[in-house]
């Protein structure tokens, strides 16, 4: 059972290597472009293990921003994660000792898989979740290493690889919408998403994104929550 | 002491981010009531988080100059088709990755 847990979640981190590793070396690459040796590359991938929060992270770090900025600037970025966590509560209940490392490794490949993704009976679910987790934070370590020790020169052109990351995205998007009835929330998160891009930049549209899709979800709740019968058995 | 500030940086932007994805599963801890309302939202949650993802994924697109959003565009319409056609998640994104590297670096340079 252990075993098939492995395989389905080394079988489903495939997307996520191709993109890891490539968003990784590029985050190396800028580390070392603005002086800091590998040794920063394994802290920060080991401890942070958070994409846009790192490559941020190597501006603050080069600019000699503030600790009050930085932890400011920090939690808008990563304050996504929350709304992840709240879609997670019920699947990472019962994960007992795996629980806190799942929680600290929650990233968005992580989260777009495991909120997702139906497991068949023969597969323990903490133990998918562990290694799904586990196998995402090694090709993230292994990325971002990679980037600061070989730096430009990677014997090959990579431009282009992280487009795994939106394909992976796309598919799960494709996969709900062709498997569920209801896609008022695929629309709604993407168009205002959209919205928000256009009319607050490239730089600060996650945070009023958020907020407003929250909004939403809580304004057609009548016609979309069907929690109704499982909330009983809390 | 200023040697020391990088490493200050990197142990508190740690420990933003853990507490960020720490927050929920304290405010609502196993095993206790919640409000239905988080209920609801985790489970519609993910269909509009994955919508928010995959326009994220293209933020830095521009669609008014070159090559206007053309890579991407071709890359995702045959990612959704070969997914609707095929159903393999591993043959849509690993081709898709294929498409898109053939564009950027061959066709739209």
């Amino acid at each position: 059972m252990i075993k098939k847990s492995f395989r389905r979640a080394f079988r489903d981190s495939l997307p996520i290597m191709a993109g890891y590793l490539a968003l990784g070396i590029g985050y190396g690459v800028l580390l070392q472009s603005k002086g800091y040796s590998f040794w920063w590359a394994i802290l920060m991938s080991v401890t942070m293990f958070a994409g846009s929060g790192q490559y941020a992270g190597v501006d603050f770090m080069a600019s000699g921003a503030s600790l009050l900025t930085t932890a400011f600037m920090t939690l808008i970025i990563n304050c996504r994660h929350f709304f992840y966590g709240v879609s997670l509560l019920d699947k990472y209940r019962g994960t007992g000792a795996f629980k806190p490392y799942l929680i600290f490794g929650l990233t968005d490949e992580t989260y777009s898989i495991t909120a997702t993704t139906t497991l068949e009976d023969d597969i323990s679910p903490k133990h998918y979740y562990f290694f799904l987790t586990a196998l995402n934070h090694s090709y993230w370590i292994t990325g971002c290493v990679l980037g600061a020790v070989l730096g430009m020169f990677l014997p090959f052109d990579s431009k282009g690889v992280d487009f795994a990351m939106t394909a992976l995205f796309i598919v799960i998007m494709t996969e709900q919408w062709l498997s569920s009835r209801e896609h008022l929330p695929a629309i709604l998160g993407a168009a205002t998403t959209a919205v928000c891009l256009v009319v607050f930049g490239a730089d600060y549209f996650i945070v009023p994104s958020l907020f407003l899709i929250a909004l939403e979800m809580v304004l057609f709740r009548k016609k979309l929550d069907k929690t109704g019968e499982e909330v009983s058995s809390e | 002491m200023t040697d020391l500030h990088p490493l200050w940086q990197v142990l508190i932007m740690a420990a933003v981010i853990a507490f960020t994805r720490f927050l929920p599963f304290i405010a609502f801890p196993e095993g206790r009531k919640r409000p239905r309302v988080i209920t609801y939202l985790g489970s519609v949650l993910p269909y509009a988080i994955i919508g928010m993802l995959v326009v994220y994924c293209f933020k830095n697109v521009s669609v008014f100059t070159y090559p206007y959003g053309l890579p991407e565009l071709i890359a995702a319409v045959f990612v959704v088709g070969t997914y609707v056609w095929l159903r393999r998640v591993l043959v849509s994104v690993f081709g898709g990755v294929a498409v898109y590297m053939l564009l950027v670096q061959l066709v739209f340079v």
